[in-house]
């Protein structure tokens, strides 16, 4: 599934853009000026990754530090202990472009058991 | 080094241990805890897990493939540290005696009880998991909560409680909860989360004692009144768990006295955590600093310390940083509200207990406040950390 996100030109580098679907997925414009597209929540706790602190290739959750590394999801630093999903993303006409992975997403506790009890 | 003791199984022993292989350390590496369970993560005991939305298993520390090739020591406790010359030694309650060339202090901290309150049924404090267990059990018969102590552990277990339909009060003794950690203006603030929510809380008196024969039924305040109660939750701080270095000749005061790095000036001998009172080159003073973040992020300097000897120390690490969820809002802190002169409200408003304050000195930022604000926190936090 392509998902449009947002056009190029307003995600200025340092910057992230959440599209809130979901589960969300946000797209990192990183300092070096790639851009990745990975899961929006933290998998250790809910938390919004676009809140966090973007470094290099990594992003830091804002709550509790665990880190991933958005080229692979793969997780750098705990408490976090599974990736994030990590997307496609294309560019198009200007436009940025998500191509949602199909694969399962690794949610927090808290956030998979409300999910499961279906909408509040 | 040939082989490391860390005393200490919990996060700060854990991310010791995890800085000792990730540094390259090989040697043989043992881990002494007093609890019998595995590393745990507290903070969800006052939330999550008292809630129910978080199990046990949930809380583990260590990911599945771990293998950090440690030999672990559970339930055991340590009772002394033996430095005489060459031989150092770590003595267990049981009388073993864990010889070791290197050791990580990581005991941490315990919760201050209530004198006179104990075995007093119904009467708790939360700091470890069989404790959340306990606690969790008598919030689920329900009845009146009387929260001692308007902290953090305190306020969470209020939040937790009024959610999970308890009726609750918190009592403070100070005239403003969080005055400490946040100034005055900004723990009114904050603390206002309890009667906006329908929490009764009572400040500026203290607790004269509880009342019930076996069980507790009341909670007795200095100025007369009493506070009818089925369950109490004493949450009044914690003091560090040193006093089996006593006499050791590792140099302790309100704590394991450290350097920036967790150099204790004994050689071989570093401490993080909860139970390290560390130089903190920002406020130029020690400080023994209670938080999640520090005992996660601390460790790796004070490992390069233990591995480098007499070498170069680490830099200086970043602020202080505390979270807490209380009532749906996440609360976030980093920085030293103490070292202030002003604070300033930067976005949001007190009254809708949405804010992003910055605290400062002069024009020098030195703390900042979230509350549900992530996105301008992190920078803030940048900022400071930058500074």
């Amino acid at each position: 599934m392509m998902i449009p996100a947002c056009r190029l030109a307003d995600l200025p580098r340092g910057e992230a853009h959440r599209l809130d679907i979901d589960p969300p997925v946000t797209v990192f414009h990183t300092d070096d000026g790639e851009l990745y597209a990975i899961d929006d929540t933290c998998t250790h706790q809910d938390a919004s990754l676009a809140d966090g602190w973007l470094e290099g290739c990594e992003v830091e959750c804002p709550l509790h530090a665990s880190k991933f590394d958005l080229r692979t999801g793969a997780v750098d630093s705990p408490p976090a202990k599974l990736p994030v999903r990590t997307h496609e993303v294309v560019i198009e006409d200007g436009m940025i472009h998500v191509k949602v992975s199909t694969d399962a997403p690794n949610l927090p506790p808290c956030v998979a058991s409300r999910l499961a009890k279906g909408p509040a | 080094m040939r082989t490391v003791a860390v005393v200490g199984a919990s996060l700060a022993g854990l991310s010791a241990v995890r800085a000792l292989r990730t540094q390259g350390y090989d040697g043989r590496l043992i881990v002494v805890g007093d609890e019998v369970h595995r590393p745990y993560d507290r903070p969800p005991l006052s939330k999550e897990f008292l809630a129910g939305t978080l199990t046990a298993a949930d809380l583990a520390l260590e990911t599945d493939d771990e293998d950090l090739a440690a030999e672990w020591l559970l339930g055991a406790r340590a009772t002394g540290l033996d430095l005489a010359a060459g031989d150092r030694a770590v003595l267990l309650g049981d009388g073993r005696r864990v010889a070791a060339d290197g050791v990580v202090i990581a005991t941490g901290a315990a919760a201050r009880t209530l004198p006179g309150s104990e075995g007093l049924a119904g009467v708790h404090t939360l700091r470890t998991l069989d404790d959340a267990v306990a606690l969790k059990a008598e919030l689920a018969e329900g009845g009146r909560l009387v929260v001692i102590g308007g902290g953090f552990i305190g306020a969470e277990v209020a939040s937790t409680a009024q959610a999970l339909g308890l009726e609750a009060t918190v009592v403070e003794a100070a005239p403003t909860p969080l005055a400490g950690p946040l100034g005055a203006e900004m723990g009114a603030v904050v603390s206002g989360l309890h009667t906006d929510h329908g929490v009764r809380l009572l400040c500026g008196t203290g607790v004269k004692g509880l009342g019930g024969e076996r069980r507790v039924d009341a909670v007795l305040l200095e100025d007369g009144r009493t506070l009818p109660a089925d369950i109490v939750v004493v949450g009044v701080g914690a003091r560090p768990c040193v006093e089996w270095l006593a006499g050791s000749g590792v140099p302790l005061d309100n704590g394991v006295t450290c350097g920036a790095d967790g150099r204790t000036g004994v050689p071989g001998v570093v401490a993080v955590g909860d139970c390290a009172n560390w130089y903190d080159p920002r406020t130029a003073g020690h400080r023994r600093v209670e938080h999640w973040t520090g005992a996660l992020e601390r460790p790796a300097a004070a490992i390069a310390a233990l591995l480098a000897g007499d070498g170069a120390s680490a830099g200086v690490p970043r602020p202080p940083y505390f979270w807490s969820d209380q009532y749906g809002v996440r609360i976030q802190f980093a920085g030293h509200a103490a070292g202030a002169d002003s604070v300033t409200v930067e976005a949001g408003s007190p009254g809708d207990r949405d804010v992003l304050a910055v605290y400062r000195r002069g024009d020098t930022p030195v703390a900042v406040l979230g509350m549900n604000q992530p996105r301008l926190f992190t920078r803030w936090r940048k900022q400071l950390a930058a500074a």
